[in-house]
C-alpha cells in the first residue's frame, strides 16, 4: 500500500505515529484509536513498536550507523543481546534476501545510495516485523536504483508476507510494481483510499498536487477516457482499444513542436579535459562539449560517472590535469575559484550547506561585499537579485523562517548577485514534491529566459525532459552522449548507462504504433508545458 | 553513565567527529610560525553549551584522542585530559543556557564567553602543565609558557568564533514570531 | 577517506592481529601507564625491547608507517629543543649533580645530567610508540566500540566512539564542499586575510557545518531508537571475537610489565634512575 500526498500534507506525521517516533520524540496531543497487530498502540513504547514495524528512513546515511554492512544489519540484534552465532546467521540471511550478501565487510562510503538502502532494509528484516514502513524511499536514488528498490520491496513482500507501507509522492515510480491500495493525504486529511486503477481514472491527483504518471496525462490530453477496466495502473498492463489508439495518434499528429533557437558562438567550451583524484582512478577522461548562450542543459549519469567532477572542474574547485576550459573564447584554466565565481555561479544541492548568514540580505550580499563596491551599489545589486528571485518582500527576514524552496532561492540569489553568465546547479529539486519542483523549475526557466545560461547536474528524468533542451550523458568518466533528452530516454542503451528509467511515454507510443517515439515524447512535453502555464 | 539518552550518545559521537575533522584537517595560520588556530575549541564550547558537561568532556576526550592516534602516536594524555576539562567546564551552565529547549537569549553570550575563558584557563594553565610535570617531569617554566599560550589562543578562538557561532545558532533556533512581508 | 584510513588500519595475518581488540586495547593502556609512570632508564630500555619486538611480530613493515615515525621524530626534537631552551639546568635539578660538558652561551649550559634527562624523556615517549602504532594499525576500527566495552567502559560511550569513526569521513566531505562554495564567494581562511578576518570568515564555514551536524544528530538518534539502541543495560557485539589463551597470556604479560616497572622504579623511593651518584 502507498500513502501519497504533497509536502506538509501530514503523511510524515502518519508515518511517525506508525513507527512510534510520535509520541517518543515529537510531542503533541493525540486523540482517537490506533491498534497495531491487535494491540492498543498507545500502550506500546517505541522499542516494542520497533519489533512490529520496521522503518526504512529517507536519509540512507543517517540510518547506516555502523562501520560496515554486517555490523549495521546486526545493529538491532546487538541491542537485543542476541548471541553472536545466531546473529551471524540472521545477518547472512537478511543480507542475502536484499542481495547484499557479498558486501558484508564493506564500509558505507564504498556503497551507492541504493545499496545503503538495501542494508537498511536488511537491518529491519532481521526482526520478523509485521509491517515494513518506507519513508520516501525514492527521494535520494537515481531512477534505475529506484526501480530496483520497488522490485526488491515486492520480492520481500512476497517472500516474507509482510505488510508494506510506502510513503511516496512519486506515484509512477511506485506503481512500477503491484500496489493494492493508495491513500491520498492532503491538508492533514485522507482524501482518497482506493485501488490504483480507480485513483488514476479520476482527476483527483492533479487537484491535490501529485504528479500523474505521464502516460495517463498523455491519454487524457488525447481525449481518451481512462477507466478502471483499462488497467491504467501500469503502462504494460494498459488495455487500449482501436478507438483510443486512434485518438492518441490523431492527437500526436495535431500537436506541433517549436523549432530550436539558433545557437551562435559557445559561451563555455570544454576541450580534451582529463582529471584524476589519485593515481589509480581517472575521474574524467577526454571530455569535450560546448555550451551555447541561453541554453538550459542537463548533465546526467550514475553516481561516480564524472558529472559532479566536471561541474567542479568548471568552477575551479579542482584543477584539470590536462585540457582546456574556455569562457567566451578565453582560457580560464588559470583563474582561481574566486575569479571564476564572478562569471560561473555554482549552487549546491543542499541550500543549508551554503547559507552562512542568519539574515537574507547579508547572505545575498556576502559574495560582493569583498569587491570594494560602495554601500549603495551593494544595496542596489542585492535588491535586484532579491527582486528577481521573488524574495524582496522578505529581505529583512531571518533565513531560518524560510521554507526549503525559499532557501534554495536565497542561494540562487547569492550567486546571481555576482552577475554570472552561467549558473551550475547540483540537483536543484532533490527531495521536492511536485508543487515545489514546479515552482523551482519555473523560476529557473524565467531566469533562463532572462538570458542566464543554466547547467544542471541531475538524476531527475522529469526535470531533464521537461526543462532542458540538451542532455550530456556521462558514464565511467566519459561523455557518452550529447543529445536531446527525449532521444536519451528512448534509447535503452543510454538509459542503462545513465542509470535512468525508460519513460512510460515510450511504452505508450509503442503501444499506439507510433513510429517515432522521440517525436511523440517531444510533442507531449511541449504540449504539456503550454497546458500547465 | 548508562543513563545517557540516545541523543546524547549520538551528540558525543558526531561532536567528536567534528572536533576531529577541524583539529586534524583544518589549519588556519595564527600568524605565529607553525601554530594554527584550533577551531575545534570553538565548536567544543558550543556543543558543551548545548549538550552539557559530561557530553562536552567526552567530546573533547574522544576527539583529541582520535586526533593523536591518527597522527600515529600514543596520545599525549595530559593534553587529551585538558581538552576533556575544557568541555566539562564549558558545559557546566548548559541548563541555564537552555539551548536544547530553544530559549536562548542573546545576552547569555557574555556568560558563554566568561565560562569558556575559565574553561580554557583551567585546562591549559593548570591541568595540562601540572600533568606534564607529574608524568613527564618537564621543566615548569616551559610547560607553563606553553599552557599560557594555548590558554590565550584557545580562549580567543572559543570566545570570538564560538560566541559568534552561538549567536548565529541561537538566531536559527529562535521562534520566527510575527514577520511581515514588505513592499 | 574511510574509517579504516582515518586511523591507518593495515589488515594482515599475524599473532598480533589475531588478538582481540579488547586485549590490544588493554595491553596498550597497561603499557602506556608503565611508560608514563616510570623514569627509570633500565625499565625504559626493557620496555623498548618489548615494544619493538611486538612491532616485529605484527609483520607490519617499517615503510608502511615511516611517515608517522618521521612526524613524531620532528615533534620530539622540537619538544627537546624547547625543554633545553626554557630550562637547561632542569637535569641537574632532578639528579642533584652538575657535570658541565660545554657552554653555548652563559645561560645555555650543556650538562651530562640535562642530556641524560632529555634522552629519558624522549625514550619515555618513544617506547610507547610502536605499541601505539600496533594498536592502531592492527585493530579493526569496527572492534573499537566492543573493545572499550570489553575493558569496562559503558557500551554507550563505546558506541559514541564508533559513531565518531563512522561519520568523520562524511563530515570531512561536508567541510570540503562547504568551504569550496564559500571560497567561490571570496571567503578565505589563508594567509591572504588578516587574522581577525580569518576568524570571522571561519564562521561562514562553521555555521553551515555545525547546523548540518546538529540535524544529523537528530536523524541518527531517531534511526538508532527505531532499532532499539539503549533499551537494555548490555548489548552484544557482532564483531567481538572470542578470547583465546593467547589473549589471556598477552593481558597477563601486560600486567606483569606494569608491576615490574613499578617495582623496579619505586623500590628505592625515587622515580629516577640516577647514574651520577
Amino acid at each position: 500500500m502507498c500513502i501519497a500526498g504533497p509536502s506538509g500534507s501530514g503523511k510524515s506525521t502518519i508515518a511517525h505515529c506508525i513507527n512510534g517516533l510520535i509520541p517518543e520524540f515529537f510531542q503533541g496531543k493525540a486523540e482517537g484509536e490506533f491498534t497495531l497487530c491487535g494491540k492498543d498502540a498507545r500502550t506500546l513504547d517505541v522499542f516494542e513498536i520497533s519489533k512490529l514495524v520496521g522503518s526504512v528512513l529517507q536519509d540512507t546515511d543517517g540510518q547506516f550507523v555502523a562501520l560496515t554492512v554486517g555490523e549495521d544489519i546486526a545493529f538491532a540484534m546487538e541491542n537485543d543481546c542476541v548471541e553472536q552465532e545466531e546473529m551471524r546467521q540472521r545477518v547472512k540471511d537478511a543480507a542475502d534476501l536484499v542481495g547484499m550478501g557479498a558486501f558484508l565487510e564493506m564500509a558505507p562510503h564504498e556503497l551507492s545510495g541504493g545499496q545503503k538502502q538495501r542494508v537498511s532494509m536488511a537491518g529491519v528484516l532481521v526482526d520478523d516485523v509485521r509491517i515494513l514502513l518506507f519513508d520516501e524511499p525514492l527521494a535520494n536514488l537515481d531512477p534505475a536504483a529506484g526501480k530496483q528498490t520497488i522490485e526488491l520491496i515486492e520480492k520481500i513482500r512476497k517472500q516474507t508476507n509482510t505488510t508494506v507501507i510506502i510513503i511516496e509522492h512519486r506515484l509512477e515510480e511506485v506503481l512500477w510494481r503491484n500496489v493494492d491500495r493508495i491513500i491520498l493525504v492532503d491538508n492533514k486529511e485522507i482524501v482518497a483510499d482506493m485501488n490504483p486503477a480507480k485513483l488514476l481514472s479520476e482527476n483527483i491527483l492533479k487537484e491535490r498536487g501529485i504528479r500523474e504518471p505521464l502516460y495517463i496525462t498523455a491519454l487524457k490530453y488525447a481525449g481518451v477516457e481512462v477507466t478502471e477496466d483499462m488497467h491504467p495502473e501500469h503502462p504494460s498492463a494498459l488495455i487500449l482499444d482501436e478507438g483510443n489508439i486512434e485518438k492518441v495518434r490523431k492527437w500526436f499528429e495535431s500537436v506541433s513542436v517549436k523549432a530550436p533557437a539558433p545557437k551562435g558562438e559557445p559561451v563555455l567550451s570544454v576541450k580534451n579535459m582529463d582529471f584524476s583524484y589519485n593515481e589509480t582512478f581517472r575521474a574524467v577522461k577526454d571530455i569535450n562539449f560546448d555550451i551555447y548562450p541561453g541554453e538550459m542543459v542537463s548533465i546526467v549519469g550514475r553516481n561516480g560517472a564524472g558529472k559532479s567532477t566536471t561541474a567542479k572542474l568548471i568552477c575551479g574547485f579542482e584543477t584539470q590535469d590536462s585540457g582546456m576550459i574556455t569562457l567566451n573564447g578565453r582560457d580560464i584554466s588559470d583563474d582561481n575559484i574566486r575569479l571564476r565565481a564572478q562569471r560561473i555561479g555554482y549552487v549546491m544541492q543542499n541550500p543549508n550547506a551554503m547559507i552562512s548568514k542568519t539574515m537574507i540580505f547579508d547572505e545575498v550580499a556576502l559574495g560582493i561585499s569583498k569587491l570594494g563596491l560602495s554601500q549603495e551599489e551593494i544595496q542596489e545589486r542585492v535588491n535586484k537579485a532579491l527582486i528577481v528571485c521573488g524574495l524582496y518582500p522578505f529581505r529583512n527576514w531571518p533565513i531560518s523562517a524560510l521554507s526549503f524552496g525559499q532557501k534554495k532561492r536565497v542561494t540562487i540569489a547569492s550567486v546571481l548577485v555576482m552577475g554570472p553568465e552561467i549558473i551550475i546547479l547540483d540537483e536543484p529539486t532533490a527531495g521536492q514534491d511536485f508543487k515545489h519542483y514546479t515552482e523551482i523549475m519555473e523560476f529557473l526557466r524565467e531566469l533562463n529566459d532572462a538570458g542566464v545560461t543554466i547547467i544542471m547536474v541531475t538524476h531527475d528524468m522529469h526535470l531533464m525532459l521537461e526543462y532542458t533542451s540538451r542532455a550530456l550523458v556521462f558514464n565511467r568518466g566519459e561523455l557518452v552522449a550529447d543529445t536531446t533528452p527525449a532521444e536519451v530516454l528512448c534509447n535503452p542503451e543510454l538509459v542503462e548507462q545513465a542509470a535512468l528509467k525508460e519513460t512510460s511515454l515510450f511504452s505508450l507510443s509503442n503501444k499506439c504504433g507510433i513510429e517515432n517515439p522521440v517525436d511523440f515524447v517531444n510533442r507531449f512535453i511541449d504540449y504539456d508545458r503550454r497546458v500547465r502555464s | 553513565m548508562n543513563k545517557f539518552s540516545v541523543k546524547t550518545v549520538v551528540a558525543i559521537g558526531i561532536g567528536a567527529a567534528l572536533f576531529f575533522v577541524l583539529g586534524r584537517f583544518v589549519a588556519i595560520p595564527s600568524g605565529i610560525p607553525n601554530t594554527n588556530i584550533s577551531l575545534q575549541y570553538a565548536v567544543l564550547g558550543l556543543f558543551s553549551a548545548i549538550y552539557g558537561p559530561i557530553a562536552g568532556a567526552l567530546i573533547g576526550f574522544i576527539g583529541h584522542t582520535l586526533i593523536d592516534l591518527s597522527w600515529g602516536g600514543s596520545p599525549w594524555w595530559s593534553w587529551v585530559i585538558a581538552s576533556a576539562v575544557v568541555g566539562l567546564v564549558a558545559g557546566l551552565p548548559s541548563k541555564k543556557f537552555g539551548l536544547a529547549e530553544g530559549n536562548f537569549a542573546g545576552k547569555k553570550v557574555i556568560a558563554f564567553a566568561i565560562v569558556n575563558a575559565i574553561a580554557n584557563a583551567v585546562a591549559w594553565i593548570v591541568i595540562a602543565p601540572v600533568l606534564d610535570i607529574v608524568i613527564y617531569a618537564e621543566p615548569a617554566n616551559k610547560v607553563f609558557a606553553q599552557g599560557a599560550f594555548a590558554a590565550v589562543s584557545n580562549s580567543i578562538t572559543a570566545i570570538i568564533v564560538g560566541g559568534l557561532l552561538l549567536l548565529a545558532y541561537s538566531k536559527t533556533i529562535a521562534k520566527s514570531g510575527s514577520l511581515k512581508e514588505e513592499d | 577517506m574511510s574509517a579504516k584510513t582515518v586511523l591507518n588500519y593495515i589488515p594482515k595475518k599475524s599473532v598480533i592481529h589475531e588478538l582481540t581488540g579488547t586485549t590490544k586495547l588493554a595491553f596498550f593502556l597497561l603499557f602506556t601507564f608503565a611508560s608514563m609512570l616510570t623514569y627509570d632508564t633500565r625499565v625504559l630500555v626493557v620496555l623498548m625491547v618489548i615494544s619493538f619486538s611486538a612491532f616485529f611480530l605484527s609483520k607490519i613493515k617499517f615503510k608502511e608507517v615511516r611517515g608517522i615515525f618521521l612526524f613524531l621524530l620532528i615533534f620530539l626534537l622540537l619538544n627537546n629543543f624547547f625543554v633545553f631552551l626554557f630550562d637547561p639546568g632542569h637535569g641537574s635539578d632532578l639528579y642533584g649533580t652538575e657535570h658541565i660538558l660545554f657552554y653555548i652561551t652563559k645561560r645555555l649550559v650543556v650538562t651530562q645530567e640535562q642530556l641524560f634527562y632529555m634522552v629519558n624523556l624522549t625514550m619515555k615517549y618513544f617506547v610507547a610508540l610502536p605499541v601505539a602504532i600496533l594498536f592502531i594499525s592492527a585493530t579493526d576500527p569496527s572492534e573499537f566500540a566492543a573493545s572499550l566495552n570489553g575493558i569496562g567502559v559503558s557500551y554507550k560511550i563505546g558506541y559514541a566512539v564508533a559513531i565518531a569513526l563512522r561519520y568523520i569521513p562524511d563530515i570531512q566531505r561536508d567541510y570540503q564542499a562547504i568551504s569550496q562554495a564559500q571560497q567561490a564567494r571570496g571567503i578565505e581562511l589563508g594567509k591572504n586575510e588578516r587574522l581577525w578576518n580569518r576568524l570571522k570568515n571561519s564562521i561562514n564555514i562553521l555555521l553551515p557545518l555545525v547546523l548540518s551536524c546538529l540535524s544529523r544528530i537528530d536523524t541518527v538518534s531517531n534511526a538508532m531508537s527505531l532499532r532499539g539502541f539503549g533499551k537494555n543495560k548490555k548489548r552484544s557485539w557482532y564483531v567481538k571475537r572470542k578470547y583465546t589463551s593467547k589473549d589471556f597470556a598477552a593481558i597477563a604479560f601486560g600486567i606483569l610489565i606494569l608491576i615490574f616497572s613499578l617495582v623496579v622504579t619505586f623500590h628505592d623511593g625515587n622515580r629516577f634512575y640516577n647514574p651520577f651518584v
